[in-house]
Parts: C-alpha cells; sequence; structure tokens
C-alpha cells in the first residue's frame, strides 16, 4: 500500500540531505547517529585530558602541568566521560536500537528527542570553555565537594553549573522519551516480559534518570546560590553542612553509576546468546536482578561517605546494604556464564569484547564489595584502589559494552560488516593495554597512594610507570578504533538481515542498513 | 582459528609474567603490591579483615573464571558443540542467590566487629585536635599547652627536577606530630577551610576534616618509630603537597619532647619584643615567603590570575601599612587568604610584611617590626 501513486511525496522518502537534515531530524537512527559520535568526540575529549594526567604521573616529580591544572583535569576527565561519553554514548544505543527491538517506527516523541540531543553540544562546548576561562576550569573533582566548589572555586564554576542543568534537562527528556516508547509503541504480541533485556535494562535505567536528575540539579542550585547570593547550604559558618552537599551528591551519584552499566548488562545479555547459540539463561530473573539493583542502588550510597564521621550505626546500615547489591550482580554473571555453558560458541569481534566485560566487570564488582566492607573502606577510600575499582566498571564495563555494542549492531546501521581482522586487533589490544593500565593501580591503592594527587612519593614510582605505558597504549588503541569506525562506513563486505548465524530479534528482521524509516506497518510477535 | 587466539592470549600473558618477574627483582614493584599490616591492633585487624575477604572474593573469582574458561575453550561451534536448550531454572537460580548471601553474612560479621572497635573512642587518655588547613595540618595538645603547624619541607628544586630527590621525598614535614606510645590517643579532627583527610596508613584509618564540625578517632601505638601519610581528600591546588608525619616515642622522650616545645614558645614570646633592621627582615621574610605565601601568591609574586591574586604591585602591598598587617594577621574570610597570626610568630609575619613591600619591584621602604604585629593581634 506504500506505493500508492497519489501520495509518493508521502511515502518512501530518503533521508533529507545537508547539515539540516541533522539539525532538524526527529528520525531516531539519526539521532542515535548524532549521540554516538557526540560521545565518541568527548571520549576522545576526555581520553585526551587522561593523557595529560598518566604524562604527569609518569615519573614522580612534576614536568608536564602546574598542579591546578592537573587537578582541572581530572576533573574534567571524570566529567566529559560520565555525562559526555557513557551517558550519550548508551542514549545513542537506545535511540538506535530500542524502535528496532520492540518493532516501533520511531521513538515516542520524536521532537522532544531532537532537542534532547541539541542540548548536549551546547552544554558540552559551555563546559569545556570553563578551561579557557580567567582562574581556569573546574578543578575541586568530578564530584565537586562543598566547600571546595563553593567558597573556594574559580570564578568559571558558574558556567560548569549551567552545563550540568543543560546535560540534566537533555538527560530526563531523554528518560521520559525512552519510558514512553517502551511503554506504547511495543509491536501488538511484545509483553513486557517478552521484551529483549537491551530494552528493560534501559527501561528500568530510564527511571533512576528521572529520580535522580532533578537531585543533582538541586544540589548544583544550592551550590550555584551559596556562591552567588548568600546562602549557606553548604557553609557551616551559616549554619549549614558541608556534609550535606555530600549525601545530596551521592544520593545522585550512586544509581548514576547504575545509570552507566545497567544498559552494558543489557548489551551484554543480548550479545552473548547470540554467539553461544543458546537463549538467555534465566530471562525473567535477569530482569528481576536488574530491578533490584536499581532499588538498591538508591538505599546505598552513603558508603562513598564512610569517612566522614557518620555515626557508627549508619555506617553498619550502609555497609550491610552495599554488600547485599552483589547477590543480584552475581545472579546476572551466573546467568551469563550458564548461557554460555553448552552453547555452540564462535568468537566474532562482538563476542570477544562481551566476554571481556564478563571477566573484567566481575574483577571491578569484587573490588567494589571489598570496599563496601566499612573498616577496610577506612583504608581503600580515596586511594587508586578506588580509581583502579571504578575504571574496571566504567571502562572495561560500561565503554566495553557501548564498543561491544558497535561491533554487534555496526552491520545493521551501515550494511557492511566490520572487518573482523580490524576489530580483533582493536580488541587485544585494548584488552592487554587496559589491564596493564588500570591493574597495577590496585597494587598502588593498596600501598597508601591517594587519588588526585599530581606527584607522589618514590615508592609509587615503579607501578604508576607501568600504569602510563598501559594507558598510553590504551589511548592509541582508541585512536586506531576511528579508523575502523570509518573504513566500516566508508565500505565492507555486505551484511546480511540477520548479520549474525545466531540472532534473533526483530532487529535482525529488516534488511541491512536499515532503512531511514522501518516498522511503518507493526509486525506481530508471537 | 582457536590455535591463533589460544597462542595469542599465552603470549600476552607471557608478557605480563616477564613484567611480574622483572618486577620481583625489583624491590619498588613487590613493596607496594598490598596493603601494609600497620602498627597497631586495629591496623591489624583491618589488615586481616581485608586479608579474608580478598582471598574469599579469588577464591569466588578464580571458581567463576574456571568454568567461563572451561566452557570457551569446549563449548565451540568449532569444535563441533551443539547448542543446548536449556535456558531457565528456578532451582539453580534459588541456589545462587542463596549461596552468596551467605557468604556476604560471613563477611559482615567480622567486619562488623571490626568496625565496632575503631569506632570506640570512650576512655582515651589523651586528646589532640588536628585542624586541617590548605595545605599543613595544625595539631593542638588539648591537654598540654602546646599548639603547631606542619607543613612539606621537601624543596621546590625537588619537586621542578632541579635537585635530586631525597628518600622521604613529599612526606616529610617540619613539625612531625609527636605522640607518646601505649596510651589510648584521641584524635578531634577538623578543618579551618575546605574538607581534607587525615590518613596515616599505619594507623589503619582515616578520617575526614570537615570545616565546622568536628570528627573523632583513635590510637594506641605500640612501639616508638615514625609513621608518614598523607592528606586523602581534594583540597585544592596543593592537595599533593600536605603530608603527614607521625613520630610515637616512649612516655620518657615524649615528656622531655613536652619541655622542650614549651621552652621554645616561651623564647618565641621573648623575641616579639626585638627590633630588626631592613637586611634581617628582608633575609627572614624572603624565607618565610617561599614556606607559606608562595604556594598561592608563586615564587615571583604574580599570583595566579582569576584564582590569587599578585603581590607585586598590587594595592594592599604598596598601600597602607595597617591594612596589610591586619590581612596578614586577620586573613579574608571567606577566601584562601588565612589569618596568620596565629600560625606564624610575630617576627615572621613581621619579615614577611617587611618582604612583601620591598620585593618583586615593590619598593614602600616601609620596615615592619614585631612589636606592630603584636598590637594587631
Amino acid at each position: 500500500m506504500s506505493t500508492a501513486t497519489t501520495h509518493d511525496e508521502h511515502h518512501d522518502h530518503g533521508a533529507p540531505s545537508g547539515l539540516m537534515r541533522w539539525v532538524t531530524t526527529t528520525n531516531h537512527k539519526d539521532i542515535g547517529t548524532l549521540y554516538l559520535w557526540f560521545a565518541f568526540t568527548m571520549l576522545l575529549i576526555g581520553g585526551a585530558m587522561a593523557m595529560v594526567i598518566r604524562a604527569e604521573l609518569f615519573q614522580p616529580g612534576m614536568q608536564v602541568v602546574d598542579p591546578n591544572f592537573f587537578n582541572t583535569m581530572t576533573t574534567m576527565h571524570g566529567l566529559i566521560m560520565v555525562f559526555g561519553a557513557i551517558m550519550p554514548g548508551m542514549v545513542g544505543l537506545a535511540n538506535w536500537q530500542i524502535p528496532l527491538m520492540i518493532g516501533a517506527p520511531d521513538m515516542a516523541l520524536p521532537r522532544m528527542n531532537n532537542w534532547s540531543f541539541w542540548i548536549l553540544p551546547f552544554a558540552g562546548t559551555m563546559l569545556l570553555s570553563t578551561l579557557f576561562m580567567e582562574g581556569g576550569g573546574p578543578a575541586f573533582g568530578w564530584t565537586f565537594y562543598a566547600p571546595l566548589s563553593t567558597t573556594f572555586a574559580p570564578a568559571s564554576t558558574d558556567f560548569f553549573i549551567f552545563a550540568i542543568h543543560m546535560l540534566g534537562f537533555s538527560s530526563i527528556m531523554g528518560a521520559i522519551n525512552i519510558i514512553a516508547t517502551v511503554l506504547n509503541m511495543r509491536a501488538p504480541g511484545m509483553t513486557l516480559m517478552k521484551m529483549p533485556l537491551f530494552v528493560w535494562t534501559w527501561f528500568i535505567t530510564a527511571f533512576l534518570l528521572i529520580a535522580v536528575m532533578p537531585v543533582l540539579a538541586g544540589a548544583v542550585t544550592m551550590m550555584l546560590t551559596d556562591r552567588n547570593f548568600g546562602t549557606s547550604f553548604f557553609d557551616a559558618a551559616g549554619g549549614g553542612d558541608p556534609v550535606l552537599f555530600q549525601h545530596v551528591f551521592w544520593f545522585f551519584g550512586h544509581p548514576e553509576v547504575y545509570i552507566m552499566i545497567l544498559p552494558a548488562f543489557g548489551v551484554i545479555s543480548e550479545i552473548i546468546p547470540t554467539f553461544a547459540r543458546k537463549k538467555l539463561f534465566g530471562y525473567s530473573s535477569m530482569v528481576y536482578a536488574t530491578a533490584s539493583i536499581a532499588f538498591l542502588s538508591f538505599i546505598v550510597y552513603a558508603h562513598h561517605m564512610f569517612t566522614t564521621g557518620m555515626p557508627v550505626a549508619g555506617e553498619l546500615y550502609f555497609m550491610y546494604a552495599t554488600i547485599m547489591i552483589a547477590v543480584p550482580t552475581a545472579v546476572k554473571v551466573f546467568n551469563w556464564t550458564a548461557t554460555m555453558w553448552k552453547g555452540s560458541m564462535t568468537f566474532e569481534t562482538p563476542m570477544l569484547w562481551a566476554v571481556a566485560f564478563v571477566f573484567l566487570f566481575t574483577i571491578g564488582g569484587f573490588t567494589g564489595l571489598m570496599m563496601g566492607i566499612a573498616p577496610a573502606d577506612m583504608q581503600y577510600h580515596d586511594t587508586y584502589f578506588i580509581v583502579a575499582h571504578f575504571h574496571y566498571v566504567l571502562v572495561t564495563g560500561a565503554l566495553f559494552a557501548i564498543i561491544a555494542a558497535f561491533y554487534y549492531w555496526a552491520p545493521k546501521w551501515t550494511g557492511h560488516m566490520v572487518d573482523e581482522r580490524l576489530g580483533k586487533i582493536h580488541f587485544w589490544w585494548s584488552v592487554i593495554s587496559v589491564n596493564v593500565l588500570f591493574f597495577p593501580q590496585h597494587f598502588i591503592g593498596l600501598a597508601g597512594m591517594p587519588r588526585r594527587i599530581p606527584d607522589y612519593s618514590l615508592q609509587f614510582a615503579d607501578w604508576n610507570m607501568i600504569s602510563s605505558i598501559g594507558g598510553f597504549a590504551f589511548g592509541l588503541a582508541q585512536v586506531f578504533f576511528i579508523y575502523v569506525i570509518i573504513k566500516t562506513i566508508r565500505g565492507g563486505k555486505a551484511a546480511t538481515d540477520q548479520v549474525w548465524e545466531g540472532a534473533h530479534g526483530l532487529e535482525w528482521t529488516v534488511p541491512s542498513p536499515a532503512p531511514y524509516h522501518t516498522f511503518e506497518t507493526a509486525p506481530e510477535v508471537r | 582459528m582457536f590455535a591463533k587466539t589460544l597462542r595469542r592470549t599465552l603470549c600476552g600473558l607471557w608478557g605480563f609474567l616477564v613484567l611480574l618477574g622483572a618486577g620481583a627483582a625489583n624491590a619498588g614493584f613487590m613493596d607496594t603490591l598490598n596493603l601494609r599490616p600497620g602498627v597497631t591492633e586495629i591496623s591489624n585487624k583491618v589488615y586481616d579483615l581485608h586479608m579474608i575477604v580478598f582471598w574469599i572474593c579469588v577464591v569466588v573469582c578464580v571458581a567463576v573464571f574456571a568454568v567461563l574458561i572451561y566452557s570457551i575453550m569446549t563449548h565451540r561451534k568449532s569444535k563441533g558443540a551443539k547448542p543446548a536448550d536449556f535456558h531457565e531454572s528456578t532451582t539453580v537460580e534459588i541456589i545462587w542467590t542463596t549461596i552468596p548471601f551467605l557468604v556476604l553474612v560471613g563477611m559482615a560479621i567480622p567486619a562488623t566487629t571490626t568496625l565496632l572497635a575503631l569506632e570506640d573512642t570512650r576512655d582515651s587518655d589523651m586528646s589532640i585536635q588536628v585542624t586541617g588547613y590548605q595545605w599543613k595540618w595544625k595539631y593542638d595538645y588539648l591537654d598540654e599547652d602546646i599548639s603547631f603547624f606542619s607543613a612539606l619541607t621537601t624543596p621546590r628544586e625537588q619537586i621542578y627536577e632541579a635537585e635530586e630527590k631525597g628518600e622521604n621525598y613529599l612526606v616529610e614535614v617540619d613539625n612531625p606530630i609527636v605522640v607518646p606510645i601505649n596510651k589510648k590517643i584521641r584524635f578531634l579532627i577538623t578543618s579551618n577551610d575546605v574538607i581534607h583527610s587525615w590518613w596515616v596508613p599505619d594507623l589503619g584509618w582515616k578520617q575526614d576534616a570537615v570545616p565546622g564540625f568536628i570528627n573523632d578517632a583513635w590510637t594506641e601505638l605500640k612501639e616508638p618509630g615514625t609513621y608518614r601519610g598523607k592528606c586523602a581528600e581534594l583540597c585544592g591546588k596543593d592537595h599533593g603537597f600536605m603530608p603527614i608525619v607521625l613520630v610515637a616515642k616512649t612516655q620518657e622522650d615524649y615528656d622531655a619532647w613536652v619541655e622542650e616545645q614549651k621552652g621554645a614558645a616561651a623564647a618565641a614570646a621573648d623575641a616579639a619584643t626585638q627590633v630588626l633592621d631592613m637586611d634581617e627582615l628582608m633575609a627572614k621574610g624572603e624565607a618565610v615567603y617561599n614556606t607559606q605565601c608562595a604556594a598561592c601568591h608563586q615564587a615571583n609574586g604574580q599570583g595566579i590570575p582569576g584564582v590569587f591574586p599578585g603581590i607585586a604591585g598590587s594595592a594592599i602591598a604598596t598601600g597602607d601599612v595597617a591594612k596589610h598587617i591586619d590581612i596578614g594577621v586577620n586573613g579574608v574570610p571567606g577566601t584562601a587568604m588565612q589569618a596568620f597570626g596565629e600560625q606564624l610568630s610575630a617576627v615572621d609575619l613581621a619579615a614577611v610584611i617587611t618582604y612583601q613591600r620591598n620585593a618583586f619591584g615593590n619598593d614602600t621602604g616601609d620596615l615592619v617590626q614585631p612589636a606592630d604585629i603584636s598590637a594587631a593581634k
């Protein structure tokens, strides 16, 4: 019926051309692409900052930057990676895949979708512009604890606050869109418990975003009024409390880490069954485990604050609640293992990244459990041990999942298979260097090196040098990734509709590359 | 294909082992692999707890990885594996939910007892107030009349590669905190500006120093010795440069130290009445400036635009002397400029203010004497 001649101009039109296509687009695939390119650009910028950090820490003494700029680099690296690379990367995947996976023609709110993307480049630019302002950019860590971020912060902090506000608007709108899409746009027959796990994890993540981004907005707004309008939320001299800031921040910040990792769980839960040629083990327990983790994330946040002088009863409660998270997380790892067990596995590039995710995320999970033990955390807290921990869960966890997702879905996006040889070079190069980079940080952290210091005493010199060498190698591997991406977009072996032999799901029923408009007629799901 | 992957993996693994071997040959690698047991009962308890939890994690991790690796090696299409079709089992799910839960309970029990001991600051023998400043520590002995600041002594030349680095690079201070052994010492920890964190790893804990609030912690040392630590909470530009050195002495040595400190306080009070000439003030002032002021206002007096104002040509350093003394003594509330009246002796303050008014191209010719400072305090 789409061939009706009188309505040609309304049917089968491809993408409009030129720059305005991207500015005015309401197409979920275009917006997904924009998000992914934005995230990748930010990954490279944030990565360049990490290179500055590792260069300065290559050996003891100050050689490359001054201490204030070093602090700016650690701060901006964290902010850019969390808000610029990982979160938009995951939203990009959601935009491309959720409509394709639930058989919807587009996101439920396409115009808002356009807006939620286009806020990002402006927020990112505003954040980066602080680097060039008098007094330098934010230098108080990505957790921006008051009063270092209020009374003692440079003038550019107000720009940082507005950038955070804008990033928050963007995230909340994106989350509303995902919830609306999942609840209203599923193909007939696709009940909630038939949804692909990637859709489930994003659906739950969206609720986390809506719950906590306003809390972050509250925290930065209180900072803004403390800085400019004479309030004293975080100033004890005016009756406030600096630790209040940490409570508000971590009420946002802890669910935030699950916002970054839950969609990664979803990606891995798609890839492993495909390449094991076996259904995901324990689908419903995976859904329940995701929901439990999301719930628990709200009631454990103060384990980031064991050294702030909390009453001992509070420490005990937050310790017990925190280590409980190990249960649903372990269930997930066991389910992935059981999915692989007695499968018929092949190891194309996406599977390699997914398997590396399972191994390395597990290591990050165990160090997380160790830090949940409050008395031991009195030693671990604010050392390189935690730096190693959260890079294992965020780099070899969330980032590896996004890269795995690229290798998995790129044939559907571009119509070209990724060159397996290049993909495998990228994988082995990354997975070896990332361990050389982060594993020694466990050692120096335990041995007593605090985080966020530009210079260190001599006993930490050896492992820091190893870590830096790994860092440069890992950074270079992601430059190589640019080449892989561009080569795949430009050409390569034509992908079939199903792409992977073991792939199941609606996204594999449409042609590769996916046409500009898909599922204009809803598919039937049995 | 599989053989190739395996070869690559083994190759990478070998590289890592070689690296570890090289590490073993070099003490620097091996000495910094793990937490130190520390020197107190609590620090040993924390270390034991750390090792228990660590080994539980290692065992579970190795078990899970062994299953994964076995599966990766055998359940391959290239080896003709056919996919099984099981994909759920409530029994299995219940088992692997229950087992981790029980393991966690096993960890929580020793963790609870250690935490309760760690937090029990009752019945202490003496109290020391620890106050964090950007970027030094102040120690007030509440039972004696002793109070002093403790700041980094590593010279800038070592940090900026002009000189060979010393053995205690970045972990050496002018006035270490001195405590007696076999006494339960309660630390009352707070801050004058931003949040710091007082951490000596050998004591087994760190405690945040929060402005406007007092946190407490305790220790009881058994052996005399020197124990080094660092500020553990990002506190601004020189966060990496505010170490802690704690010296534990026997009771007799400690008592002698207390007497010495009281004598030194009396001598400083005497010195505040002397009159110095320009050369003396300038020489002393330069030394004080470099240790106390240069971190912010910079060694050349130019400051950092937008963050820390310069001294060179500033309206304060070339204007009214009384205003300059007031800022030096009382600081500027709500900024990083501290009240140095409580940190420096009258002689040091007089010298540094004289220096600021006659260096960096400032040439007021003003002489500030210790008596001027005492009058302003």
